[in-house]
């Protein structure tokens, strides 16, 4: 069974992954052995990645590119960029194992929804690249009425408008998560990447979810975690809580992802650690 | 497991006789990072400094012996010395950063180095995390609240505040005050009732005063890169060290206070789960 079939039978799509499966390969048992697995991971090892830009700044993509040591490989040894302008002349959406949206959306702009709901055909998993993508971020602000599109006022995350698969939420997310998070795909590492399964339904985000998902909870610990991840300080801590300068916060939601008290992934982090 | 993943287990001091007298008790943390500093594995540490209030401490960036030195003690309430870990790379140009924390500070640490959302490299930067153990820490009101309501002080007549033996000890230039613990229940931070993790588990050494005695401290080496640097320092003479088996009240104290601290967050736990509260483990 290939990669991204398995990923989607973790996903639970598995008829259509079943749909794409050759004959052979449906008879194979489930419980695959490690040099069975790691051989497929092999022969199937390029993932087709396409990168969508959408109402985004190019952060995202521009943040993959800081992965210096390790870029080239990636991108000529372990995946094809099958699409995406900025990297790949190419005008025909093709069929891709991944698309990387970066940006929110604009509903005054048929093009952008018309890309967006092609993609979704086009694309095996969706995920929101960015915090843009994720969670609208600073696009939340947008209210029209700017030259040369005054009625271009309405962005929303891609996920009020398609079905996400995962997120990876950051303005910009660093270098280090999207390394892994690739990896993690590639290596069909679906522990690893189940937070970022879990953060695609994390749209509404403002650095108020501190106060109401966290203090007002009862399970701040004034650890300062917050505070460090922000990525425009607008927060600081006063007396051992995180305050808010709402002038400053985007939106992100980076505070909050990056808040042990919000979710915690005790495995994952024994396991980097030989814990 | 109920000490979390260990390589070894040591009761063990600073040699050095200024750090023995500044240190809250052997002095593990400040000397530890000291060595550190002094060997090039680290550049600069993160650590809970004075403040402007006494006894409120403020995060700072000790690049020097000197400063680790100004920052020994515990203060019982908040410091996020988290939130300056990304200063010390990005404003002091840190490569290669310690810090110390307790467990809640260290569980924020060890999350943001395995799912770097946005702190662009800041994570790998944290080459040595030394942990404390920590029972609950207090809001700086309830600390005033023991110290002036309670005992009747000057916040800035105190010279060293200790929790030990069922006691809160506040030690002034001529007198020692006690304060039953049971006074100060009630006065605990809310976060700390569903925290299961007493000796920071996930740093690379943890340390703490209880299982050894006073002066002392029961010293836990973790990671690969800890128990090497903790031997490393041991075997230059900058501490020395005693078999915890050898020394009172030792591990079996140490094993019950943090059994009791795990069940006691797991009942809450459950209370909260049943009131349809959010939590996170
Ligand atoms: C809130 C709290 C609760 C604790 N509870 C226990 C307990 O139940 N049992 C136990 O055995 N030990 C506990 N400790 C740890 C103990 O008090 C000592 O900090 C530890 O033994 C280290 O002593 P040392 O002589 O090695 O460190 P020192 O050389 O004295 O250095 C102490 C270091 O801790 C840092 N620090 C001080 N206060 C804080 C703070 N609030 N937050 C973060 N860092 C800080 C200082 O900056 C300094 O670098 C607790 C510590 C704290 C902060
Ligand atoms: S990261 Fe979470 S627990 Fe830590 S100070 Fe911020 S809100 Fe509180
Ligand atoms: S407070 Fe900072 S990290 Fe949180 S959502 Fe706002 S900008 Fe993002
Ligand atoms: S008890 Fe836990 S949550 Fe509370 S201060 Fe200590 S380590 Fe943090």
């Amino acid at each position: 069974m290939s990669l991204i079939a398995r990923i989607k039978r973790f996903l639970g799509l598995e008829a259509e992954a079943k749909r794409e499966e050759p004959e052979k390969e449906k008879s194979e048992p489930v419980g695959a052995s490690k040099e069975e697995v790691e051989k497929v991971a092999e022969e199937n090892a390029k993932p087709r990645i396409g990168y969508i830009h959408l109402s985004g700044c190019t952060g995202d993509a521009m943040s993959l590119t800081e992965n210096y040591d390790i870029l080239a490989e990636l991108l000529t040894n372990m995946v094809d960029i099958v699409y995406g302008q900025t990297l790949v002349d190419l005008w025909e959406m093709p069929e891709m194992d991944l698309a990387l949206v970066e940006g929110s959306v604009c509903l005054q702009d048929e093009h952008s929804l018309h890309e967006l709901k092609e993609l979704r055909e086009k694309a095996k998993l969706v995920c929101a690249f960015g915090s843009c993508a994720a969670t609208g971020c600073f696009t939340r602000y947008s209210r029209g009425g700017q030259q040369a599109q005054p009625s271009h006022e309405s962005f929303v995350p891609i996920a009020d408008l398609i079905d996400v698969d995962l997120a990876i939420p950051g303005c910009p997310p660093s270098p280090e998560i999207i390394a892994k998070a690739v990896v993690a795909l590639i290596n069909n590492d679906m522990e690893y990447l189940q937070p970022m399964l879990d953060l695609a339904g994390y749209t509404e985000a403002c650095g108020c979810d501190l106060q109401t998902k966290v203090v007002n909870q009862g399970l701040c610990t004034g650890c300062g975690t917050c505070a460090m991840a922000c990525q425009t300080r607008a927060l600081d801590m006063t007396n051992g809580r995180p305050e808010l300068n709402s002038d400053r916060c985007i939106k992100c939601g980076i505070c909050y992802v990056q808040c042990p008290r919000s979710w915690w992934p005790e495995e994952q982090i024994k396991k980097e650690l030989g814990l | 497991m109920v000490l979390g993943t260990y390589k070894e287990i040591v009761s063990a001091r600073s040699t050095d006789r200024e750090i023995q007298k500044l240190a809250q008790d052997g002095g593990i943390v400040t000397g530890l990072l000291a060595y550190a500093l002094d060997e090039g594995i680290i550049e600069g540490a993160v650590v809970a400094g004075p403040g402007k209030e006494f006894w409120k401490p403020e995060p700072m960036v000790a690049m020097t012996s000197d400063e680790l030195k100004a920052a020994a003690g515990t203060k019982y309430t908040f410091s996020p010395n988290v939130l300056m870990l990304k200063k010390a790379v990005r404003q002091y140009g840190i490569e290669k950063l310690g810090t110390v924390a307790i467990p809640c500070q260290t569980m924020g640490i060890r999350k943001a180095q395995t799912y770097p959302f946005g702190v662009r490299f800041v994570a790998d930067k944290i080459k040595l995390l030394v942990g404390i153990y920590c029972m609950e820490n207090f809001p700086y009101t309830s600390l005033q609240t023991f110290i002036c309501e309670k005992l009747g002080l000057n916040m800035e007549l105190v010279e060293k505040m200790d929790i030990g033996k069922g006691k809160f000890w506040v030690y002034t230039q001529d007198d020692v005050y006690t304060l039953p613990l049971k006074e100060t229940h009630g006065y605990e931070q809310a976060g700390c009732k569903i925290c299961k993790d007493y000796v920071a588990e996930l740093a690379d050494v943890s340390t703490g005063s209880v299982g050894s005695p006073d002066g002392w401290s029961t010293v836990i080496t973790r990671t690969d890169s800890g128990d090497s640097i903790f031997k490393q320092a041991v075997e230059v003479g900058i501490f020395e060290t005693k078999p915890i088996e050898e020394v009172k009240p030792g591990l079996g104290l140490l094993e019950k206070l943090s059994a009791q601290k795990k069940e006691k967050a797991e009942k809450n736990i459950a209370a909260r789960k049943e009131m349809g509260l959010p939590t996170p483990y």
